[in-house]
């Protein structure tokens, strides 16, 4: 029976699937309105292109590197909640799925503490800074 | 054996929400995952564990650029293209990323109509998006060979630090196997679909369980992750 929610999809040809996020959306597999979906892929067009125009107008220093990170957060949210339907899911999933990558960023903490160190040493004993 | 009979198996009709509904998830009975067909959570926590090992690729490039003491090659400029004439920064680049978020688009809407039973639809856009992702793997075999003919190897390359080759294979080589591999698995799953093997509920040639059409979501989380693997690619390698 885990696949009860799929089972349900007989009745679905009914008008009944453009509801959004209600309670029912989930025992009929994800169904959400074709028009989300292309707003949202208009969306990533349209922070994608800007994440390249950060490169070819050429910024630099903080103010590019805020901004990549800035479009790179924003097309992986919407394309985590709404193409993976994460927005729809229980929270029981969504936190055992999103939690876990913290772990990566205690991870980039340290290595980043790490190669200075490194880059630290190298400045001292080996070579010329870049 | 009257108590034998199936009580919803794990289907309750009042779930709690919020950090209640948490809690009783994880505390319950035999499923943490309610609403969750066990094939999506375990593409789920598969995923998760895909993400560790890009992230640990996305590491190592990391720590190797921020430890060098040797310039970073300018990817902006290893990466540009002369098109008619002009000099086009990253342009590549640029044109794969559209294609792969393109090729999301589709995908999600291929799930959409999978779930009306729109076997046609489905399938045409399952196929439209694994030519999104064939295009997408050709130019990046186009860019390898570039960076190969340019002297790029993993042990070194004319621009720069010698880390670069050696991150820049790795992570898109990683990232243009989960697109090739995605290809395949549409394709496959894009012939069921036309086939009719989820209305029939014909039973699957490796497993012999019957499939169904939350499949076709299941491929489409696979497809969006290597879509959103990208994203991470494109800004912290390419634009960085």
């Amino acid at each position: 029976m885990t696949n009860a929610a799929v089972h349900m999809e007989g009745q679905l040809h009914t008008p009944a699937h453009g509801a959004v996020a209600t309670a029912a959306v989930h025992a009929k597999g994800q169904q959400h309105p074709i028009k989300l979906y292309l707003v949202v892929w208009g969306w990533l067009f349209v922070l994608s292109t800007c994440s390249y125009l950060v490169d070819y107008f050429g910024l630099h220093g903080y103010l590019r590197w805020s901004l990549i990170l800035l479009f790179m957060v924003l097309k992986a949210g919407l394309i985590v909640a709404v193409f993976m339907h994460m927005a729809w899911e229980r929270l029981a999933l969504t936190y055992a799925i999103l939690l876990p990558p913290i772990a990566v960023m205690v991870f980039v903490t340290i290595m980043v503490l790490e190669s200075e160190y490194t880059h630290f040493l190298r400045v001292l004993f080996f070579a010329t800074p870049s | 054996m009257a108590e034998t009979v199936l009580t919803h198996a794990g289907q309750s009709t009042a779930q709690l929400e919020g950090w209640r509904g948490i809690a009783a998830d994880w505390a319950s009975d035999q499923r943490a995952f309610k609403n969750v067909s066990w094939g999506k959570a375990m593409m789920w926590i598969f995923l998760l564990s895909d993400t560790f090992i890009f992230s640990c690729f996305l590491l190592s490039y990391m720590t190797a650029r921020m430890s060098t003491t040797v310039p970073w090659p300018n990817p902006s400029e290893v990466f540009a293209l002369n098109i008619g004439g002009n000099h086009i920064p990253l342009i590549l680049i640029a044109i794969m990323t559209f294609i792969l978020i393109s090729s999301s688009g589709t995908m999600a809407m291929a799930v959409n109509f999978g779930y009306r039973r729109d076997r046609v639809r489905t399938a045409a856009l399952m196929l439209v998006t694994a030519a999104f992702g064939a295009t997408f793997v050709g130019m990046q075999a186009f860019e390898w060979t570039k960076l190969i003919m340019e002297g790029v190897r993993p042990w070194g390359n004319p621009w720069g630090a010698p880390q670069f080759g050696a991150s820049f294979f790795m992570i898109t080589g990683f990232h243009g196997t989960h697109v090739t591999i995605g290809v395949i698995f549409l394709i496959a799953i894009a012939r069921k679909v036309l086939r009719g093997d989820f209305d029939v509920e014909r039973r699957g040639f490796f497993t012999s369980r019957k499939g169904y059409y939350e499949i076709v979501e299941i491929t489409g989380l696979y497809w969006h992750f290597v879509d959103l693997v990208w994203v991470f690619i494109f800004a912290l390698f390419y634009l960085w």
